[in-house]
């Protein structure tokens, strides 16, 4: 069936005086505009936008829909991502005009029930952290990751302990580093063994009264648990620094083991993956995060607290790094969140992460005959096959085979990350997929490796386009439509 | 209650498969002390019928633009959404997707985000648009980094006092660490003067930011600022309200570096505040220092037309530390929801939406300025919002917060106490009016705010 229809770009599409939208006249007397403002400041025409019927602009995204892969439609094994089912009932609970029409500045009076849920969300996550301060406010991982770099830096400086170094594993992702570079502090790499794990001979070779925070992710990106945690965190605690924990990971450790358990001071989650908010092709995420005790003061303004009086925004918080974001931070997030919690419970919230691991190890199981997988051959939530000996003696790489899963309905895992593994395949099939689904998946990889090089170097066949030119779109960058 | 598919006998086949005796088992890296041995002590769990009545009495526990009449602004508008945004954007296939980095698999995403970036340029007059940030406040500081990324300038940032306080803070937040010092300009009369602008800029400045229309809801004097800016080598961060661009002059046309916005009230909800939409739009020759994901157009092997994500290499992926930003996600499918909303409304429905908001705004002001009770604030040229002071007859018996706090009980959202964002503005309500107010609603508030002013 062509799906085409009104999916050339809305520029090419547009047709002089068309109409959807129209706002009736204003019930008001009008008054000139001309007499309103200075002249100088109208615009002489309304910006070129395109013109069209309300059928044009449906029929042409709800085509374009159909040009995506998504969780509804396809398996999504995106290694690091989380990509599990987003329960439909959220998506009805947060069109409640209660959650979706109410005013971020309005009086805390009429805005009781949000702030007894996000008080409600900060205990929820900082219970399951074993820490016990939470902020939401960050937006997303990334932002997590730098506010509470913002917040150790604010610490160490309150403390007069001038700290300069953010010590980071080479399997970390790339944010990492970019965030500390922005807080202020040198990213120093911290190697891993052979075996996946940080390299405590080297780590110890590079903590000293310099160190401010060591960022770790654990399990690792490479679906591993760090079983020397408790020695790492020690270590560093010791020269006096703090330890960050990427919450990248969570999906795997829910109920099982708590970061502020095994000596992380500080953490972020990612919302829109271990509770599931939906990805939206990019975005929104929500990176709240959740500190120790003596943390708390520095935390971003405001937070929510319970009062005599209910609940409340507290701004009033001196030693605050301020603000990363307006208002309280991605709320729609964290009410599907929330909501994603209260459904499941703690019983529940363990089964995702036993069931996650069970899936990826089933997978891992499946699989491992057929590819290498370089770090073990049990493994976490995720695991990261290589590629290199396929790309040694058949000249299929990672990429080609990401491209082939394309063409039978699969979304491809993570491919060329973490870095420290060559032609890296991460794979996380997430605990709300089936056994038949990992089965039928295994099968079709398998098939792929064993298809020519020829044939695999031209997929994807079957979708829309081929392979995209993308160093021609990098050299001669083309970001927007011109007539 | 979990969304786990695999039965017992499912999981225990799995477990055979792997060759491992219990699901218990794959766990054993996690050395034993530091397992959780309990519970966690979280709520929970709730089938699906009451998991919709706990919400639901959650939900009733705030009060929507729904029940109040939303009198309020501060950077949140409460502007009409038509129902194909919702229909739309909640297409599973667009919220159910991730990241587009598999561009053959995600043509829908990609091209819709090419015809954000797009629509974002014609909206604003500049080259050159991501595809979107996380909003308004956090677009802010990443216009600042860039700046200094795009002058090399490292001495100083020059802030209107006028900028949204959110956006003054994530400034002052995520510079804290880094070498400029950040100017703020007072702005006693209402708006950035530019001749005290001026004296604020050097040739170590890497920026001046500016809103317009600014948190009091007056003009700036943009041209003039841009002027000032460029006369020094300082680039013109704008932040400007995208609806007002349906009457008022493109940033691009009077000569803005980087065009900043948050892009709420472009087909997004309230929703207390998040999720929003940062919009970021810069000059051609900034195009490889812009934060945050770009769409290029290229094509495939046989030549067809087609969207990826490009200029990558920007991106903390691959160069980590040294990267001008440590942006990865971005709002997609609130660009996307904005994208749809822009098609709609098209050039002559944005220009109605701001005719209608401006008229509307300008209605009320006059009516409440007829009632003797407050004055304008500055008196200036305004769009839909406007900050009033009281008058000494009700200040004397009333705090702004007070007359907000009265008002709610007589159904209206009235404004947001100047006085909590800026020094000197204690008397002072900031008041916003869209296009969804009627001369009815506006009539009725008028009449409830003499009341509650007087007694």
């Amino acid at each position: 069936m062509d799906k085409n229809q009104s999916t050339g770009l809305l520029f090419e599409i547009s047709r002089p005086g068309r109409r959807a939208h129209r706002v009736g006249a204003p019930d008001v007397p009008e008054i000139p505009l001309e007499t309103l403002f200075p002249g100088e400041v109208l615009a002489e025409t309304p910006p070129a936008l395109p013109e069209l019927a309300e059928l044009d602009v449906v029929r042409h995204f709800t085509n374009l829909s159909s040009k995506n892969m998504a969780i509804d439609c396809n398996f999504y094994p995106l290694g690091s991502c989380t990509m599990k089912y987003n329960p439909k009932r959220h998506e009805r609970i947060v069109a409640l005009p209660g959650f979706g029409a109410i005013h971020p500045l309005a009086p805390d009076s009429v805005s009781q029930g949000i702030l007894e849920l996000l008080y409600g969300m900060q205990k929820i996550l900082a219970e399951i952290a074993g820490l016990p301060a939470v902020s939401i406010q960050p937006a997303a991982g990334a932002q997590g990751e730098l506010t509470a770099l913002l917040v150790a830096a604010a610490y160490f400086r309150h403390k007069k302990d001038y700290r300069t170094r953010v010590l980071i594993p080479d399997s970390a992702h790339g944010t990492n580093p970019a965030s500390a570079a922005l807080a202020g502090f040198e990213a120093v790499t911290v190697k891993s063994r052979a075996d996946g794990l940080v390299d405590f001979e080297d780590l110890k070779l590079k903590v000293d009264n310099r160190t401010a925070v060591f960022m770790i992710t654990n399990p690792n990106t490479l679906g591993l648990f760090d079983g020397q945690i408790a020695e790492i965190t020690k270590l560093i605690h010791d020269a006096g620094g703090l330890v960050y924990l990427d919450g990248a990971n969570m999906n795997a450790i829910l109920g099982i083991t708590r970061p502020g358990d095994f000596g992380a001071d500080m953490m972020h989650y990612n919302v829109h993956k271990t509770f599931t908010g939906p990805h939206g092709a990019g975005g929104p995420g929500s990176g709240p995060i959740a500190v120790r005790d003596f943390l708390e003061p520095f935390l971003p303004s405001p937070v929510v607290v319970k009062t005599n009086n209910g609940y409340a925004l507290d701004f009033d918080r001196s030693l605050s790094i301020g603000r990363v974001h307006g208002f309280q931070g991605n709320i729609g997030v964290l009410v599907r969140g929330y909501a994603y919690i209260l459904t499941l419970g703690p019983k529940g919230l363990r089964e995702v992460s036993e069931q996650a691991v069970l899936n990826a190890n089933y997978l891992l199981a499946l699989l491992k005959d057929a590819i290498e997988v370089p770090k073990g051959d049990r493994c976490m939530h995720e695991f990261v096959a290589s590629a290199r000996l396929l790309r040694r003696e058949k000249r299929i790489s990672a990429m080609d085979i990401c491209k082939g899963l394309l063409d039978h309905g699969y979304h491809p895992p993570t491919v060329y990350f973490p870095l420290v593994v060559p032609e890296a395949l991460m794979m996380e099939p997430t605990e709300t997929e089936s056994k038949e689904t990992l089965e039928e998946y295994a099968k079709v990889f398998k098939a792929i490796l064993a298809e020519s090089a020829e044939t695999l170097h031209h997929a994807p066949h079957t979708l829309g386009i081929s392979r995209p030119d993308e160093v021609a779109a990098a050299k001669t960058p083309v970001l927007i439509w011109k007539n | 209650m979990s969304y786990v598919a695999n039965t017992e006998s499912e999981q225990k086949a799995m477990l055979e498969t792997i060759g491992a005796a219990s699901v218990e088992a794959l766990f054993s890296p996690i050395p034993e002390s530091l397992r959780l041995r309990r519970d966690l002590a979280i709520p929970g769990p709730f089938a699906e019928q009451d998991l919709t009545r706990v919400m639901g009495r959650i939900a009733s526990n705030n009060r929507s633009v729904d029940d109040l009449v939303c009198f309020l602004g501060g950077g949140a508008y409460d502007h009409f959404i038509p129902a194909a945004v919702d229909t739309l954007s909640m297409r599973s296939e667009f919220y159910t997707a991730y990241t587009p980095y598999q561009a053959e698999a995600s043509q829908g995403s990609l091209q819709a985000f090419y015809e954000f970036q797009t629509l974002i340029c014609q909206l604003t007059g500049m080259d050159v648009a991501n595809a979107s940030l996380y909003d308004g406040a956090s677009a802010a500081a990443e216009a600042v980094l860039m700046a200094m990324s795009v002058t090399g300038r490292q001495g100083k940032i020059v802030v209107a006092e006028t900028l949204h306080p959110h956006a003054r803070q994530a400034i002052s937040t995520v510079l804290a660490n880094l070498g400029p010092r950040i100017e703020t300009v007072p702005c006693p009369g209402g708006f950035l003067n530019p001749t005290e602008a001026n004296l604020a800029l050097d040739d170590t400045t890497a920026c001046l930011v500016v809103q317009n229309p600014n948190v009091l809801g007056g003009l700036e004097e943009m041209a003039e600022l841009a002027q000032k800016a460029h006369a020094k080598g300082v680039l013109l961060v704008a932040s400007v309200d995208p609806i007002s661009l349906g009457i008022l002059k493109k940033p691009g046309d009077y000569g803005a570096d980087i065009v900043i916005a948050e892009g709420q009230g472009l087909g997004n909800p309230l929703a207390y505040g998040g999720p929003y939409l940062g919009l970021m739009a810069c000059r051609e020759e900034f195009v490889r220092k812009i934060p945050g994901r770009l769409i290029g157009q290229t094509v495939d092997r046989n030549g067809k037309k087609c969207f990826v994500l490009t200029l990558q290499t920007r991106e903390q992926h691959i160069r980590r530390e040294k990267a001008t930003s440590n942006i990865c996600t971005n709002q997609g499918l609130y660009a996307l929801r904005a994208a749809i909303h822009l098609a709609l409304l098209g050039p002559q429905g944005l220009k109605e939406t701001a005719i209608s908001c401006t008229q509307n705004a300008h209605y009320l002001a006059n009516k409440l300025l007829a009632s003797g009770l407050v004055q304008l604030e500055p008196d200036r040229a305004f769009f839909k919002e406007f900050t009033v002071k009281l008058e000494a007859s009700v200040a004397c018996k009333w705090t702004p917060r007070e007359i907000v706090d009265r008002m709610l009980k007589e159904g209206y959202l009235a404004g947001y106490p100047t006085g909590n964002w800026l020094v000197g503005k204690g008397d002072c309500l900031t008041i916003a009016v869209t296009e969804k107010r009627t001369k009815g609603e506006m009539d009725q508030f008028v009449e409830a705010f003499a009341r509650v002013a007087t007694h």
